[in-house]
């Protein structure tokens, strides 16, 4: 193929070789980018350690599935379809881009591999992708501009709505796709003028429809348009390079760093300091995040990688009830901090204190850690454990609630947040109604067991919940169970301790537990509390297996070994609430959905939200003291969510769900036509026989 | 500002289901845990704010056994600078005087400009800050909620009227003020906060170290002396109104307007 035009490499500009410049736009972006990730890196540098340096395989899997694959997005149906059509055009038109930057001075330049047939099928493809592209860019600015979806919203008290960096992001992105396919487009509507062959375009893509507009432009003007169109891809391409570090579209240069280096132990928290042992914690100055580098490095790159595509704040409960937290601000606040104490030119300011001016107090405590802006991110941001940095150094401070220090001070002294005396913790086996032949037995010198029922202090002490605990004890003797508890030597499992930043009190809670655990002998641990659950699963080490009730009903049942009757009233329309701690942190979905579902003759629908996109109920353990400022309570939204699925009875596996949905079915006025009831009533009370 | 709380060890009254000996003397302790009075807490928080603010220091004082130590030194995780524990079998049995006169002899050996108790203890009768005052013969003002510091020489110090009222004074230092729960915030304070200062020294000083003669404290001096201890027997008056929501609703309504509560 002899070229009809001039090439940018051949071409001149005011004497000067064109080729020359072209060598010099890349190696000025490329220094320029370089400069900016060096300055952008420092506050990564001067942050704490974070451990992820292992588990090279599964981290290679979740980066194939959540990075190149772009699992999550579909989550979001319009939005994701957009972002993967654009992602791939990324990726495809990233090679086209590259080399026809190289062309500039290396006339002829083909990436090896590209030469024979497989640079033809890739022609084809490109042109293909860069039409999509095109077009995905049209579709985004309309959507953006005139049919704003309302998670896109900026409160006023954070400024400004970030749509001005989206319409110029995505106005490099159609420049980048024009320039390109005119380039293409004006050669080869110039050999065709000229009758000399030309490389194939694909039928009805964008440098095909530009090709028949131009093939009666004058030659001259096709030369002109060809050069125009070169310079105009050469330099916009390195200016949206150099522009993506400024903001949301960071994420285009991180997101596949913070997909690798995603959070791999879901449910868990990070310990206080990387590299430092719990024997070592005394020795350390300070607990938690109360500068900007306290924070890890990898959560300051999650605060780079953030696309403020507001899915998180979307799925958060404490958002929804109007309280003052929103995730994504979470992250734009620090990246809006980052940005500003760690800027392109000048001096760094660090070390000042985060909490004053950056994030409030009432906003890191209303987190419940249910993990539903997590399960949504599709760039793999963590928040639960920013949350609980933020709140340790709030409480190293001594910075922490007046409504929470009671409950504090009562699981140091005693246990349990209720400040109830340690011997009545097993009171609960004695209660109304309770059949007397059934001996729950108390672990202790003589008395062992098979399984330790854990009960923790909610179930203890709580007067309704204590028949949870009672029904779950009925549903073991009639599995045929060998189990105990450990009564008066048991203790808060600490898992809201931890959570909301106490770690010294957790880990002596933790230290009494495992001993009595270990001391009593049994092979298995039972629960009913999934918070429990999550704690001796996650937060305790060297325990014998643990399971949720559930798992052990669902066994049973297969095994024949529970028998249940036919549900009483068929009418009655169920639907089962997926506790976080159960559902999003430990994946149990359809474990309970299957005992449920065991009933015969019962009626089950599924609420709009459900399973790892469930709405929490308002929080357990410690945050049931904490008095939060909101607008309506996260447990009346819920009870509506199961109102609209036309459920009379909400069934939920977790004592501190039936706290919240019980009490907002009495505030919503529900009382009478709609019932909640554990898992373990549910059973109890279908067992036949 | 040299500021001296006057802090006690108390069975905290939240986390303790009391219950009178069969002897009647006392209440059973064997089972009950124990923590900082809690007006005291926030009479030391108002301390460490103060000192913050315009310099000085904060010490903490509190009389009783080996334990007291306990509630010293978390009110020094708190941010208190210096602790003093008063111990001395002599001191037990003391009424509300005797442990003025000890409170005394430690204002004495110090520099205080400012001397805070809390307004009463959950086990106390609320006496104590005002007989040191008076032993002291320093001006007191009970009840505070408020703190102005003005100069090296007078504070300004508010006090809660009932009604919602607020009455504001100036007084001169030194003085001694009792202080009202809700002055403040007080900070939390957790096992790591109290393992930092697990190894400062707390003096321990008994009468006399301060000079006191056992014949003015004890058992032996006390003017008051508690003659029984016992749960009063609930009385009749009280009715519970049954039945549905709005049924009990309904009936309130009417008890109230036959009452005249409500017009």
């Amino acid at each position: 193929m002899d070229p009809v035009l001039t090439s940018p490499a051949h071409s001149f500009f005011l004497f000067i070789p064109a080729a020359l410049i072209y060598l010099l736009i890349p190696l000025l972006g490329i220094g320029t980018f370089t400069f900016i990730i060096a300055r952008r890196s420092a506050p990564l540098i001067r942050s704490k350690p974070d451990f992820r340096w292992n588990r090279f395989f599964e981290r290679g899997v979740y980066t194939i599935k959540y990075w190149l694959m772009q699992y999550k997005q579909p989550r979001y149906r319009l939005a994701g379809v957009l972002h993967i059509l654009l992602f791939a055009g990324f990726l495809i038109l990233g090679i086209r881009s590259i080399s026809l930057v190289i062309l500039g001075f290396y006339d002829g330049f083909v990436f090896p591999g590209l030469d024979g047939w497989i640079g033809h099928v890739y022609s084809v493809l490109k042109d293909y992708m860069a039409t999509i592209v095109f077009v995905v860019v049209v579709v985004a600015a309309i959507r953006r501009l005139f049919f704003m979806p309302a998670r896109y919203r900026v409160p006023e008290k954070y400024g400004k709505d970030h749509t001005a960096e989206a319409i110029l992001v995505l106005g490099f992105i159609a420049i980048l796709m024009a320039s390109e396919s005119l380039f293409e487009a004006s050669q080869a509507a110039a050999q065709a003028q000229a009758g000399a062959a030309a490389e194939f375009i694909a039928p009805l893509s964008l440098p095909w429809f530009f090709k028949i507009a131009l093939l009666w432009t004058p030659l001259e003007s096709l030369q002109s348009i060809h050069l125009v169109s070169y310079f105009i891809h050469d330099v916009t391409f390195f200016l949206f390079l150099c522009f993506l570090p400024m903001g949301k579209h960071f994420h285009v240069v991180t997101s596949l760093f913070n997909v690798f280096f995603m959070k791999l132990n879901k449910g868990s928290v990070k310990p206080v300091q990387w590299g430092v042992s719990d024997e070592q914690l005394d020795d350390l100055e300070s607990f938690g995040v109360k500068n900007f580098e306290d924070f890890t490095w990898k959560h300051i790159l999650d605060f780079y990688s953030c696309a403020d595509c507001g899915r998180c704040s979307d799925n958060c409960p404490a958002n929804a009830a109007g309280r003052p937290l929103s995730p994504r601000f979470i992250s734009i606040k620090g990246r809006d901090y980052c940005f500003k104490h760690y800027p392109l030119r000048g001096d760094f300011v660090s070390h000042e204190p985060l909490m004053e001016g950056t994030y409030e107090d009432d906003e890191i405590w209303s987190c419940t850690t249910c993990g539903a802006c997590e399960e949504e991110c599709p760039l793999m941001i963590e928040y639960i454990d920013k949350i609980v940095d933020l709140r340790r150094g709030m409480v190293d401070e001594g910075n922490v609630p007046q409504s929470l220090q009671k409950p504090l001070r009562a699981l140091e002294k005693r246990g349990n947040p209720y400040g109830k005396m340690e011997k009545k913790r097993a009171d609960w086996i004695k209660g109304d109604g309770f059949p007397e032949d059934l001996q729950v037995t108390i672990l202790g010198k003589k008395e062992t067991a098979d399984t330790l029922y854990f009960v923790d202090s909610v179930t203890s002490y709580d007067d309704r919940i204590q028949e949870i605990g009672r029904a779950t004890a009925r549903v073991l003797f009639a599995a045929g169970e060998d189990f105990g508890i450990l009564g008066r030597q048991e203790k808060d499992s600490g898992h809201e301790v931890r959570r909301f930043g106490e770690e010294m009190l957790f880990q002596a809670l933790r230290d009494e537990n495992t001993d009595a655990i270990r001391n009593s002998g049994v092979r298995r641990i039972v629960t009913a509390d999934p918070h429990a659950f999550n704690a001796l699963i996650k937060d305790y080490e060297d325990l014998p297996r643990v399971e949720h009730i559930s798992q052990v009903m669902a066994r049973a049942i297969a095994r024949g070994k529970l028998n249940l009757k036919a549900v009483e009233n068929p009418e009655l329309i169920y639907t089962y609430h997926d506790p976080c701690y159960l559902g999003r942190h430990n994946n149990l979905y359809d474990t309970p959905r299957d005992v449920i579902d065991a009933i015969p003759g019962l009626r089950r629908v599924e609420m709009d939200r459900c399973r790892d996109r469930s709405f929490c109920c308002g929080g357990g353990g410690l945050m049931l003291f904490y008095e939060p400022v909101e607008e309506t309570r996260m447990g009346k939204l819920r009870v509506e969510m199961a109102k609209a699925a036309g459920a009379d009875v909400i069934v939920t596996a977790c004592p501190f769900c039936m706290v919240n949905i019980e009490d907002a079915i009495k505030t919503s006025g529900l009382e009478g036509q709609m019932v909640a009831m554990d898992l373990s009533e549910l059973i109890a009370a279908h067992l036949n026989g | 500002m040299e500021i001296l709380v006057c802090v006690k060890r108390v069975p905290d009254s939240s986390e303790n289901e009391i219950e009178v000996n069969p002897s009647g003397t006392d209440i059973e302790r064997d089972d009950l845990v124990y923590s900082v009075n809690e007006w005291d807490n926030y009479a030391v928080e108002e301390a460490i704010q103060i000192r913050d603010k315009v310099g000085g220091s904060v010490t903490v004082v509190s009389i009783g056994d080996e334990d007291a130590e306990e509630v010293i030194r978390r009110e020094m995780a708190m941010g208190a600078d210096n602790g003093i524990h008063l111990s001395d079998e002599s001191f037990e049995g003391s009424d509300g005087r005797g442990f003025a006169t000890i409170l005394k002899a430690v204002v004495d050996q110090g520099n205080y400009d400012l001397i805070l108790t809390g307004a009463q203890a959950d086990d106390g009768a609320g006496q104590v800050g005002g007989m040191l005052a008076a032993l002291l013969d320093y001006p007191y003002a009970s009840l505070v909620n408020l703190i102005d510091v003005l100069d090296g020489k007078r504070i300004k110090v508010g006090r809660e009227i009932a009604g919602g009222h607020q009455e504001m004074n100036e007084i001169d230092l030194p003085c001694v003020l009792s202080i009202q729960t809700g002055i403040n915030e007080p900070r939390y304070v957790g096992i790591r906060g109290i393992r930092k200062v697990a190894s400062i020294d707390i003096p321990i000083k008994g009468a006399g170290d301060l000079g006191v003669g056992t014949e003015t404290i004890g058992a032996a001096a006390a003017k008051v002396k508690r003659q029984d201890y016992f749960v009063p027997e609930l009385g009749e008056g009280a009715e519970m109104l049954e039945g549905s929501t709005d049924e009990i609703v309904e009936k309130l309504i009417e008890l109230l307007k036959a009452k005249g509560g409500f017009k």
